[in-house]
């Protein structure tokens, strides 16, 4: 496959690959408008290229790419799902997209009248009172939730000191938890993959704040015990917090808000089929109960007969997480989504996710160690426990699914599974699909025992194989450095 | 509407393959108690035709900037957008993939997140760029826990002439953390008061912030504050909201940043009603193992082929997660690959000459406007395409709202933020704004004089 080299290594002094508006005021020269010292004559080595040179770098960039558009896309706890296209055409529509977000309020109100909608609908979805949309991102949102809890428990005299959270959580749990100053205790999951209330009891004191589960958790398993759970946190006066990443397995089933979580961060582009654009922009709105509403971020958004305003008066407000509203494009596109499906529409999405989960389990479980067999919710987890004897690992496997056309599933996640393979179909693959893929990973059990280097040796098939990440960790190459010191290199 | 392929037969093959009577068992292991009795209240669906309607009709309520003259900026700008830019970021291969945890599969985002690496590392001068973060106020709260990380310092200045949402951002990350932010005061030539910087100063100061252009447009001398920051041992964060200044204007690297944290919207990305943003984040090579963030590598593959990864990802959540001070686990993919094209299409001789327009552009703005009876330039500081107006005998908001009637959304009120400036509007003038809207807009402010 062809070589597609750097912007840098492209075009030729003098080049420009679009046209300016025509300067119809005086062309005073740069030392009259500002201070010698202020001033800045040239960045060497900045791309010359035309738009054509531009057009055919990007377009080739693209086509080395895969995506929801281009395949099966089986990434366990991303919700990898297909991305409707009359959404992408409203977001753009200028209303939306070519508005300041400091327009006074009578030139918003479409924006606005979106936004208090999106709440309403999030809110009726989870069983939550109230959503904030600003956070940018599911990482976000958990920051604010956290945020929330302890500016609530600061209210009642005390921020109190930890937070549990449970061995299956997502990474970013802890992390989060640390950022708003808290201290985390990890809780083992029970030996059903559930998080078990008596170990959940025992952790429990007067010092911990809040409890941050996964429901469904990644093992893709619900946790059956969870009003339990939260009676026991609440007893002792901590909040329990709800990552809620696998929200499309339950949508239209059972909402949170009733199993007796206080806070929920939503991720728009998991459940709500906004595209993850190679790693972002999504969007990360977090729903709570009544109790927090005074600590939401400002501003808020509030209905005044028929004007829609936004409402920065919130004394005990923890401030903002970023500025502006949050990723109104993103809003737009989860809105135009929650109404294309409506509330049965919704629920199915949820059935046939899970349908489809269970089938890929079913099929699969002769052939990979399936460490938890039960009904699993949107996703299920392998193992490579049976290839291992082979000398065939998950990464292995994974790296051969390319070779057949599929993105390979979420790999060595979750940690409390030795060699995970953790896979999520979502709604939107047809039973076609599924058998082709279901026979792709039928095919590499039977030659991870036939021709294990065939399988040790993937992928064959894409532009570049098995990438040396110890020698881009260990001598980190992050930016073209110039031609200068290219030719010094000698490369 | 729905986007569901399978058929009610598929489903039925599939439960009986499974071997279940129907989907209700799959849910049989959550507790009856817990499940949804009734449907959800929501509106019934919409056909796509009705969908499309609907939305023109709420994006229909909105003002939008091609409707009518804008003159905001104030962290959000109104810059001309090539259609190459829309064309290649609405290629679904690059919007609707994943993070690039699988290399083979990702080459395309993976080779233009490190070409916008290199583009931020050429335009902030500094050494090392991550792959983008959430907004600009956002990654300059980053750029502050950062500071915390390199340090272990706790007091940070924190200047009044940075955008007052960006500092509130700041404020709610690093309050938990036992952090100070010591707010000083802006002089009359609007910038950063040095003196005041200096009395803030000790030897417990984890880093000087400043924003260049500040919230009022006015540049600063980054040069002095850094001598000043590096005197006392303390870093400085050099935040910006308006990056299409360093067409013109000397980079933070060069004035001895340590870190630069700031907006990248104006490259690429629509205003979209405050968001998705694009935060860049740029340091020194010293400091890139605390840096938050994703980065992307150049390596080579078995056979010795040029290929690109994510790296250095062990830095946070994936190991010693108790201990991660950064939850990042994401970047702005495709604002980061608008911007990557957008400035490819500008150029090297682009980005200058978009940067002089902005700043003849608004020169002019200022002039003519200094010469209208009623108003004046409270600042004297020198600027790039954002300048702070006083509003003598009436009030900002009487001289927006004739404005408006006129067809032109005037500037940002000043007294939202700064109490001290309620007779004070905040206007932007940049390559879209023409010469006969300017004189339109002054027309206007002078009430037709």
């Amino acid at each position: 496959m062809m070589h597609e080299p750097l912007l840098f290594d492209q075009g030729s002094q003098g080049r420009r690959g679009c046209t300016l508006p025509e300067c119809d005021v005086p062309e005073l020269k740069p030392e009259r408008l500002l201070p010698r010292k202020l001033l800045r004559h040239d960045i060497p080595d900045f791309p010359e290229l035309s738009e054509v040179e531009v057009v055919r770098h990007f377009t080739r960039l693209s086509q080395w790419n895969y995506g929801v558009d281009t395949g099966f896309y089986p990434l366990g706890s991303c919700t990898m799902k297909y991305n409707p296209k009359i959404n992408e055409e409203v977001w753009r529509l200028p209303g939306f997209s070519c508005v300041h977000p400091y327009q006074p309020e009578g030139l918003i109100q479409g924006a606005l009248e979106l936004m208090y909608e999106l709440e309403q609908f999030l809110a009726e979805v989870s069983g939550m009172d109230r959503v904030s949309l600003q956070p940018a991102a599911g990482a976000q949102g958990e920051i604010l939730g956290m945020m929330l809890i302890r500016a609530y428990l600061e209210s009642k005299g005390s921020p109190r000191k930890r937070v549990l959270v449970p061995d299956s959580a997502h990474g970013t749990n802890p992390a989060s938890s640390a950022i708003c100053g808290y201290e985390v205790r990890q809780i083992k999951s029970g030996s059903n993959g559930r998080l078990d209330p008596k170990a959940v009891s025992d952790a429990m004191d007067e010092d911990v704040a809040a409890i941050m589960v996964t429901n469904p958790n990644t093992l893709g398993l619900f946790e059956d015990q969870i009003a339990e759970i939260a009676k026991i946190v609440h007893a002792k006066g901590g909040q329990v917090y709800c990552d809620g990443a696998n929200l499309n397995a339950i949508i239209g089933i059972s909402r949170p808000g009733d199993t007796g979580i206080d806070v929920l961060h939503f991720n728009l582009h998991k459940t709500f089929a906004v595209p993850h654009g190679g790693g972002g922009p999504g969007a990360g709105p977090v729903g709570l109960k009544a109790h927090l509403t005074p600590f939401m971020p400002v501003p808020v958004i509030e209905k005044k007969g028929k004007r829609f305003v936004l409402n920065n008066d919130l004394p005990s407000s923890v401030g903002k997480v970023r500025a502006f509203y949050g990723n109104s494009a993103a809003l737009v596109r989860a809105y135009a989504y929650i109404r294309s499906l409506g509330p049965s529409g919704l629920r199915r999405v949820a059935e046939v996710a899970v349908i489809n989960a269970n089938y890929i389990m079913n099929q699969l479980k002769d052939h990979y160690h399936l460490p938890y067999d039960k009904f699993c919710k949107h996703e299920c987890v392998f193992s490579d426990a049976r290839q291992l004897r082979y000398g065939v690992q998950t990464l292995d496997i994974a790296k051969r699914l390319m070779d057949y056309g599929f993105h390979p599933p979420t790999i060595y996640f979750p940690l409390i599974v030795r060699g995970a393979m953790m896979i999520e179909p979502t709604e939107t693959e047809s039973k076609e699909t599924l058998d082709r893929f279901i026979a792709a990973m039928k095919r590499i059990a039977e030659e991870a025992e036939r021709d294990p280097e065939l399988v040790r040796s993937a992928p064959h098939k894409t532009k570049v194989s098995r990438l040396d990440e110890v020698k881009a960790a260990r001598q980190p190459n992050l930016r073209w450095k110039g031609k200068t010191s290219k030719e010094k290199s000698g490369s | 509407m729905e986007y569901i392929p399978n058929t009610e037969a598929d489903c039925r093959a599939m439960l009986d393959a499974i071997g279940v009577r129907s989907s209700d068992e799959l849910f049989s292991d959550i507790p009856s108690k817990l499940k949804l009795k009734r449907g959800l209240n929501l509106a019934p669906p919409l056909s796509e035709t009705g969908l499309r309607k609907h939305m023109k009709e709420l994006a229909g309520k909105n003002a939008d900037v091609d409707q009518y003259s804008s003159f905001l900026g104030a962290g959000a700008y109104n810059h001309f957008i090539p259609a190459a830019v829309s064309h290649l970021v609405f290629r679904s291969e690059f919007y609707t993939a994943y993070t690039p945890y699988q290399p083979e599969l990702s080459q395309g985002t993976l080779q233009a997140i490190y070409e916008y690496q290199t583009l931020i590392c050429q335009l902030t001068g500094m050494e090392v760029a991550n792959a983008s973060m959430y907004d600009g106020s956002s990654a300059l709260a980053e750029a502050v826990l950062m500071a915390h990380r390199i340090n272990g310092r706790r007091e940070v200045v924190l200047p009044m002439a940075i955008h007052p949402e960006y500092r509130t951002v700041s404020h709610t990350y690093v309050s938990k953390l036992g952090l100070h932010l010591h707010e000083v005061p802006y002089t009359d030539q609007g910038t950063t008061d040095l003196k005041k910087v200096k009395a803030a100063l000790s030897d417990r100061t984890c880093a000087v912030v400043v924003q260049s252009p500040n919230f009022f447009g006015v540049l600063e001398s980054l040069d002095e504050l850094a001598e000043t920051a590096h005197r006392v041992g303390a870093l400085l964060i050099v935040a910006v909201a308006e990056p299409v200044s360093f067409g013109i204007v000397r980079s933070p690297g060069e004035c001895g940043a340590d870190i630069v944290a700031g907006e990248g919207q104006a490259f690429g990305n629509h205003l979209n009603f405050g968001g998705p943003y694009l935060g860049f984040f740029a340091s020194k090579d010293a400091y890139l193992r605390s840096m938050p963030g994703r980065l992307v590598g150049q390596t080579e593959d078995k056979v010795g082929r040029v290929g690109y990864v994510l790296t250095l990802c062990t830095r946070e959540q994936h190991i010693r997660r108790e201990k991660a001070t950064s939850n990042i686990c994401t970047n702005e993919g495709l604002c980061a690959l608008a911007a990557t094209v957008h400035l490819s299409l500008l150029g090297r001789a682009g980005l200058r000459e978009l940067a002089l327009l902005n700043l003849r552009k608004t020169a002019y703005a200022k002039e003519a406007i200094s010469k209208l009876r009623g108003y004046e330039l409270p600042f004297a500081g020198p600027t790039f395409n954002e300048f702070v107006v006083r509003v003598k005998r009436r009030t900002p908001s009487q001289v927006n709202r004739t404005l408006l009637a006129k067809g032109i959304i005037g500037g940002v009120e000043l007294g939202r933020f700064y109490p001290e400036l309620s007779d004070c509007l905040l206007l932007c003038v940049t390559e879209q704004n023409s010469r006969e809207e300017i004189d339109a807009l002054c027309k206007a402010m002078g009430g037709g004089r």
